[in-house]
């Protein structure tokens, strides 16, 4: 009580004397401070979180030009104000003590060098020498294609792009190199995630990403985790399935994995299986169904084509690999069509004695598994993520599990649906809607069918055979090509692949030592990567610029800037379109090309990508709220239009003017109102259930369900059989080893390894293995040891407690420590469809120190 | 009187030279220091020749051993005997039987260097001292505290006792005890001579225990040459033991058999005429050397 | 010059001076002592002892001997001995979660270097160690109450999902997530300390106390049914007996469960015999 007033009455005493100062003139050291201390108040204002696929709302506090604070979006749909550890530290991660804030060239005496030293530079500089680079590659390119057609074009320039880069960013990125340097080079880190869900999508419905959306969650009556750790990787979404298992009576919880971990702790059903028989688990089912005609015929008769695909493709290395020569059909993916006996025959050796003997699994607990799968009164949901993706069947696998639920029918209804979760904020939104990919355009288009490039080209006002027919270098592929000399002006932005690539001493590192190639790497902290790189630039992150992402349920999530960014750092939107004003187009597109459209002639890059009359046809504006706040947007103060709304409301015409439907979004303003739109968004309405009459504004009244991305309306059953891994333990080399993440820590750690609580709750990577294991090699919990491969080793701790729990046989070391880089131990091996790496199966052997 | 102070030693000095005159001081420091090297060379270097403080220790990581009060005191806690550290006090307990229990003092106790340093910039400056303590104090705290480890069941005196605290955190990185270690320099310079060792450390009581009855003495063999110039009672940190043996009767053994003697040496060094000399207790009297010559010569 | 007597009376004047000096700073390093040795009696909150000390901390220091072994040969830099700025018992080893937590070695290296028995050599097994106890001490401040994901002090618990279990339960605010609340329990937790160091809170909300600070005890008086029972196998006393009820028809009452509840549908009996007809028909049936 006194405490109060004596506070209130030294406010009006303070405020007292600086009126009558101020009308005085004078300035009285110490009021000002005091007052502006009391009155500057938080702003605060939404954006989606900075990590993984969930997509959870946050409200962003800032004071000062600094953020202050988050707290939990209490009106966002997801998370309802939730958050998990990693969202409770966002304010944080921008300001990590080793921020980058200067770009930092490789120099000896004054000159870049390869091997030279990490030298401040101005941007100037660093565009300069960066360009010479790329003029070069480019020069020497536009000489090897002479004459060529578009589909047999090579490049030499390439980039590694990100999941986490905002929309516009990853359009802008992929425009400046499928247009602007005609090089279809340039690939994702979601090539490492999601890669084999995309492909799996596209084969089966012929349209990425998901039918069904989180509200599944509440409306399944049984969830099966098939290669997900959602209690840490997931965590908010984790405590919704958590949340209907306490609270609907008969919910049941199925996990399976090849360890037990945090997941386990919920299942009334936990299956630890032998690495990669979930091949082999999953045509069991489809065989149990069929057996015990659990099928829906009336379903599968109007809505699903059967299908084979070819077998014995190898593993995705090197093609003078062993395993690659001995492939029959490596890298093929074919389908052909088949008849339901022919697929019910195809599965029928999948037994359950089968199934049991190769997975391990109790017959009892495949058997439940199965006839949950089975019964028609249960609705379920079935959830994965890196345990399907990241394994050298990938597609086939993530297919074998759409087959189940096309079986069944159990499909695009609430609490009905396969369901692929996301482990980058915007895998969907960025990475894949707008065509990051090596083989992709933007909205589902592809570069090998010149109808989708011509559309692009129509679009972007480029003339016919700008944009190069042939697939460009996958994630892995760009690596090699680094290191063979093939690929030698690379940017790596918004991620940090040297650390996340696999066999890291055989390939990434010698690719980007190799004194052919100059590499360049964007981002906010020294990562690994950077450190790998000959140049750094420094670059905003999150809320230092505005920003949009794609969460996994097609939710499109806007914000605005909030901050700005530290010293000279700039955003990779602004790196992409300041770097492309560096380009004469004749330094770009050979003659032949330019002639095709004189008026680009004496242009720059940035002419003809950015101000090309779309999409600077946005004014600059000043960015408010509702709340009568305003906002900077510092590419609109640099390039003087909105180039976030201009590259959007372009890149949203490849909905609406091409062929594809169902992937429509709203217009620019909506997103900044909403707490983010599930796509498509037709007439402003949002869609839930994709596929299903009265939930899909593009299925017609009667069809019942339509799965429209096919031409002729019907999913796809693949059939695919179970192949062995790439690398099995033998004699030597006589554990799996199995990499992933954990709760604390987010991808490669290079944000949250710098809030120092996060640091403090799981500092270093450790070797979770069985006691027995451990025991056997003389190993003792808290010793250090070695994880030992054909590739490479690092040195860890021993940990036979906690989280994870290994069967025998199996060993799991987490990948966020830049301190004990496992990617030193992993093999390169990857689905050669989707071309995504296995991380989850290798073999090694574990030593003491 | 400055200048007397300064005398004390001379004729040692100029008759036997300046490092025969500081042999045993020299010796004890070198002692002093390489316990200390020994336990502070683990924590530092590495060599890890002796682990843990002077209170308890491994020796090679072996060979336990455990300072014999501190050891007293866990008795009197009544806390249960453990073996390890049995033998270690034990051990110790038998070598300052022979060594001499107070050698303890002279030759171990990093304190001896504040405190003789006290004393000797004390005489130096002619410093009068005010507090006289009785020497039996000591023998009363030792009782106390043995008492208070009895009742409050847990080494009471180890809270504070700056010996052993001084010597861990010599070990274990430095704390308050420096600023103990101060006040008993100030303390025994300008308020009680030989304040702490000679009048208040229950643990150099202790010692003196064993002392009575260990092997190592000093021995005035040659007290027929004393000229009385009355030095070796300046320079002793425990006058009393002298006399009796300096100036006994000629029956009387000339071996200092007074537990409270540190073997310091410190008479030896003072004493220009070698009267005294480092020997084991069962030196034959004076009298009877006496008697046997004087016997050889009526022969 | 001053006669004997004189100075006999002056040598006894200066004796007794000397002596009540002696015995007043006596009497003062007594106090000293006392005042000194009150905080050592019990230990502060965030004071943590090695494994294998004994429960009542005044036995643990009756047979320390402050020698330090345990703190050479913790190879984490746990352990300190405590100096006199500490609020512990000068010279004896100590640990505090928040600054380094106890790894929990499987050897307890700790218990080995100790000589006096003080850490008892009986512990060979680091899980029966109880150097003190978690307690969630801060149900507001902790974010997992909030519905927040954290868990960051089960995921790190070495005696995860004994020690530190999860409950959950629905999160009423959003109706749609559920809470996953961290729990512990006294039965496992060794006191390690490893729940503090890692609570991600500004100050942590689970923090590891003395066991004499952190445990509470139920009285005597009262005890709970069917732990009880539970122990016992069975009733206590006679079971209960089968119970009948008034009840309208197509309604039962389950007694031990559910209580009023539809009676199930009729199931049509399984009363298949060969001998279904009248007593007549077959007697009349002939043989065929």
């Amino acid at each position: 009580m006194n405490q109060q007033k004596m506070t209130r009455r030294d406010f009006v005493k303070t405020n007292a004397i600086a009126a009558t100062a101020t009308a005085a003139g004078i300035t009285i050291p110490g009021i000002k401070e005091t007052l502006a201390a009391s009155t500057d108040k938080i702003r605060w204002d939404k954006a989606p979180c900075r990590f993984c696929g969930t997509g959870c709302s946050v409200l962003v506090g800032t004071q000062n030009g600094k953020i202050v604070a988050t707290q939990g979006d209490p009106d966002a749909p997801v998370n309802r104000g939730l958050n998990c550890i990693k969202g409770y530290f966002l304010s944080k991660i921008l300001y990590g003590q080793d921020r980058l804030t200067k770009p930092l060239l490789r120099k000896t005496n004054g000159k870049y060098d390869k091997n030279g030293e990490f030298t401040e530079v101005s941007w100037d500089e660093a565009f300069d020498v960066m360009a010479e680079k790329w003029k070069a590659a480019l020069k020497k390119d536009m000489e090897a294609n002479k004459g060529k057609p578009a589909d047999q074009l090579t490049s030499t320039v390439g980039m590694f792009g990100s999941g986490q880069w905002t929309v516009f960013e990853g359009y802008a990125a992929s425009k400046l190199y499928k247009a602007g340097f005609r090089s279809n080079h340039i690939d994702p880190n979601a090539r490492h995630c999601m890669a084999s869900a995309v492909g799996a999508f596209i084969r089966g419905f012929g349209s990425d990403e998901p039918m069904g959306c989180y509200d599944d969650m509440e409306h399944a009556d049984a969830f099966v985790l098939w290669g997900s750790n959602m209690a840490e990787m997931h965590p908010i979404l984790w405590t919704r399935i958590t949340d209907t298992r306490l609270t609907k009576p008969g919910c049941e919880v199925h996990v399976l994995s090849t360890f037990e971990h945090r997941s386990f702790d919920l299942a009334d059903n936990g299956m630890v299986f032998t690495p990669q028989t979930d091949l082999a688990i999953l045509n069991y089912i489809a065989n149990y169904i069929i057996q015990n005609k659990a099928y829906n015929k009336d379903f599968l008769d109007k809505h699903v084509n059967f299908t084979e695909t070819v077998t014995d493709i190898g593993y995705g290395l090197r093609p003078e690999h062993e395993l690659e020569k001995k492939a029959k059909n490596a890298g093929k993916g074919k389908l052909s069509k088949i008849s339901f006996e022919e697929y019910a025959k195809s599965v029928e050796p999948y037994t359950l004695d089968y199934a049991h003997e190769l997975s391990g699994v109790p017959r009892e607990q495949l058997e439940r598994l199965a006839k949950l799968y089975a019964d028609p009164n249960k609705k379920i949901m079935s959830l994965w993520t890196m345990g399907f993706n990241q394994h050298t069947r990938g597609v086939w696998v993530n297919g074998l599990m759409y087959n189940v639920h096309l079986l069944t029918g159990k499909i695009s209804q609430p609490g009905n649906g396969p369901f692929s979760l996301t482990g980058q904020p915007s895998a969907c939104g960025t990475a894949r809607e707008v065509g990051t990919f090596a083989h992709r355009l933007p909205a589902d288009y592809v570069v090998k069918k010149k109808a989708h490039r011509d559309l692009a080209e129509k679009i972007w006002q480029l003339p016919e055979g700008t944009i190069p027919g042939k697939v460009g270098y996958h994630a892995v592929l760009q690596n090699r090509m680094l290191k063979d000399g093939k690929l030698n002006a690379y940017w790596v932005m918004c991620n940090n692949n040297m650390q996340a690539a696999p066999n890291m001493n055989e390939e990434g590192l010698p690719g980007y030592r190799n004194p052919a190639n100059f590499i360049v790497v964007s981002d906010p902290y020294p990562t690994v990567t950077a450190m790998a790189a000959d140049l750094i630039l420094p670059t905003a992150m999150w809320t230092e610029k505005e920003g949009a992402y794609g969460n996994a349920e097609r939710r499109t999530q806007f914000w605005r800037q909030q901050v700005n960014a530290p010293g000279e750092a700039r955003s990779d939107l602004w790196q992409l379109m300041e770097f492309s004003k560096r380009f004469k187009m004749e330094e770009v597109w050979p003659e032949e090309l330019l002639a095709e459209a004189p008026e680009y002639k004496g242009k720059t890059l940035f002419n003809v990508l950015y101000e090309n009359g779309f999409v600077n046809q946005y004014k600059k504006q000043t960015v408010t709220d509702d709340r009568g706040n305003t906002y900077a947007n510092s590419e609109m103060d640099a390039f003087g239009f909105y180039v976030q709304k201009g590259l959007f409301e372009e890149y949203r015409r490849f909905q609406f003017e091409g062929p594809k439907r169902g992937h429509e979004l709203a217009d620019f303003d909506t997103y900044h109102k909403t707490r983010g739109l599930r796509w498509p968004v037709i007439d402003g309405k949002e869609t839930l259930w994709r596929y299903a009459e009265g939930y899909d504004p593009f299925v017609a009244k009667g069809e019942g369900f339509k799965f429209y991305g096919k031409a002729d309306g019907r999913a796809n059953i693949i059939a695919a059989p179970y192949e062995p891994p790439a690398e099995s333990p033998d004699a030597e080399y006589d554990l799996w080893l199995s990499t992933g993440r954990v709760l604390e820590h987010w991808h490669s750690g290079s944000m949250t390894r710098r809030v120092p609580e996060l640091y403090r709750a799981f500092p270093d990577a450790v070797i979770f293995m069985h006691p027995e294991d451990a025991k056997k090699r003389g190993l003792r919990r808290g010793m250090a040891a070695k994880v030992v491969s054909r590739r490479g080793e690092i040195e860890a701790m021993v940990e036979t407690r906690g989280r994870n729990r290994p069967p025998e046989g199996l060993v799991f070391v987490p990948w966020f420590d830049a301190g004990r880089l496992i990617n030193k131990v992993t093999l390169d091996a990857t689905d050669p469809l989707s071309k995504e790496t296995d991380y989850k199966k290798c073999a090694v052997k574990i030593v003491r120190v | 009187m400055a200048t007397k102070a300064l005398q004390i030693g001379k004729d040692a000095r100029q008759q036997k030279g300046w490092l025969r005159a500081h042999k045993w001081l020299l010796l004890r420091r070198l002692s002093q220091l390489s316990v200390i090297a020994l336990f502070v060379s683990g924590p530092l270097l590495g060599a890890w020749l002796i682990k843990g403080d002077m209170s308890s220790s491994r020796v090679l990581d072996t060979i336990p051993l455990t300072d014999a009060f501190v050891f007293l005191q866990t008795l009197f806690a009544m806390a249960p005997v453990e073996q390890t550290l049995l033998i270690g006090a034990a051990i110790v307990t038998v070598f300052y039987l022979i060594a001499g229990g107070r050698t303890y003092c002279a030759w171990v106790c990093p304190i001896n260097m504040v405190t003789d340093g006290a004393e000797s910039l004390r005489r130096k400056l002619n410093i009068k001292t005010r507090i006289n303590l009785s020497r039996s104090n000591r023998s009363i705290l030792l009782g106390a505290i043995l008492l208070g480890s009895l009742f409050t069941g847990t080494l009471i005196y180890e809270l504070v006792n700056p010996v052993t605290m001084f010597q861990r955190e010599l070990v274990f990185g430095m704390g308050f005890s420096w600023a103990i270690l101060f006040s008993i320099f100030i303390f025994d310079m300008f308020f009680s001579k030989r304040g702490w060792c000679g009048h208040l450390c229950p643990m150099g009581k202790f010692y003196s225990l064993p002392g009575k009855l260990s092997l190592l003495r000093v021995n005035a063999s040659k007290r027929d040459q004393c000229n009385d110039c009355m030095e070796c009672y300046v320079v002793c940190p425990e006058p009393q033991v002298i006399k009796p043996a300096l100036k006994g009767a000629a029956s009387e053994t000339p071996v200092i058999l007074s537990g409270d003697c540190t073997n310091c040496g410190q008479c030896i060094d003072v004493c220009a005429k070698d009267v005294f000399t480092l020997s084991h207790r069962f030196t034959t009297p004076i009298t009877e050397k006496l008697e046997s010559s004087q016997r050889e010569v009526s022969l | 010059m001053s006669t004997p007597a004189q100075k006999n009376q002056q040598q006894r004047r200066q004796f007794l001076e000397s002596m009540t000096r002696g015995a007043g700073a006596l009497a003062l390093f007594a106090t000293g002592l006392s005042v000194l040795s009150r905080p050592a009696r019990s230990l502060p909150a965030q004071a943590l002892r090695p494994p294998g000390a004994a429960a009542d901390d005044l036995d643990f220091q009756s047979a320390c001997v402050r020698c330090g072994l345990c703190v050479r040969d913790c190879p984490y830099d746990t352990l300190r001995l405590a100096t006199w700025v500490d609020d512990v018992a000068a010279g004896t080893p100590f640990f505090e979660a928040r600054k380094i937590p106890c790894e929990m070695c499987e050897d307890i290296p700790c218990v080995k270097a100790c000589p006096s028995g003080a850490l008892d050599p009986a512990l060979t097994n680091i899980d029966d160690s109880r150097m003190g106890l978690a307690v969630l001490i801060d149900q507001e401040a902790c974010i997992a109450f909030q519905g927040l994901r954290c868990e960051v002090c089960f995921n790190i618990c070495p005696v995860q999902g004994k020690a530190i279990s999860l409950k959950r339960s629905h999160n009423v605010r959003t109706g749609k997530h559920a809470l996953i609340i961290p729990e512990v329990h006294s039965d496992y937790c060794t006191g390690c300390g490893k729940c503090e160091h890692a609570c991600i809170l500004q100050e942590a909300a689970i923090k590891v106390m003395p066991i004499q600070l952190a445990k509470g005890e139920a009285g005597k008086h009262y005890r709970l049914g069917w732990e009880e029972k539970q122990k016992a196998g069975a009733s206590l006393v006679t079971p209960d007996q089968q119970h009948q009820y008034n009840l309208p028809e197509g309604v039962i009452y389950d007694y031990e469960g559910e209580g009023l509840k539809p009676a199930p549908a009729l199931q049509p009996a399984n009363d298949d015999t060969p001998f279904k007809q009248s007593a007549l028909d077959r007697l009349n049936q002939g043989f065929k």
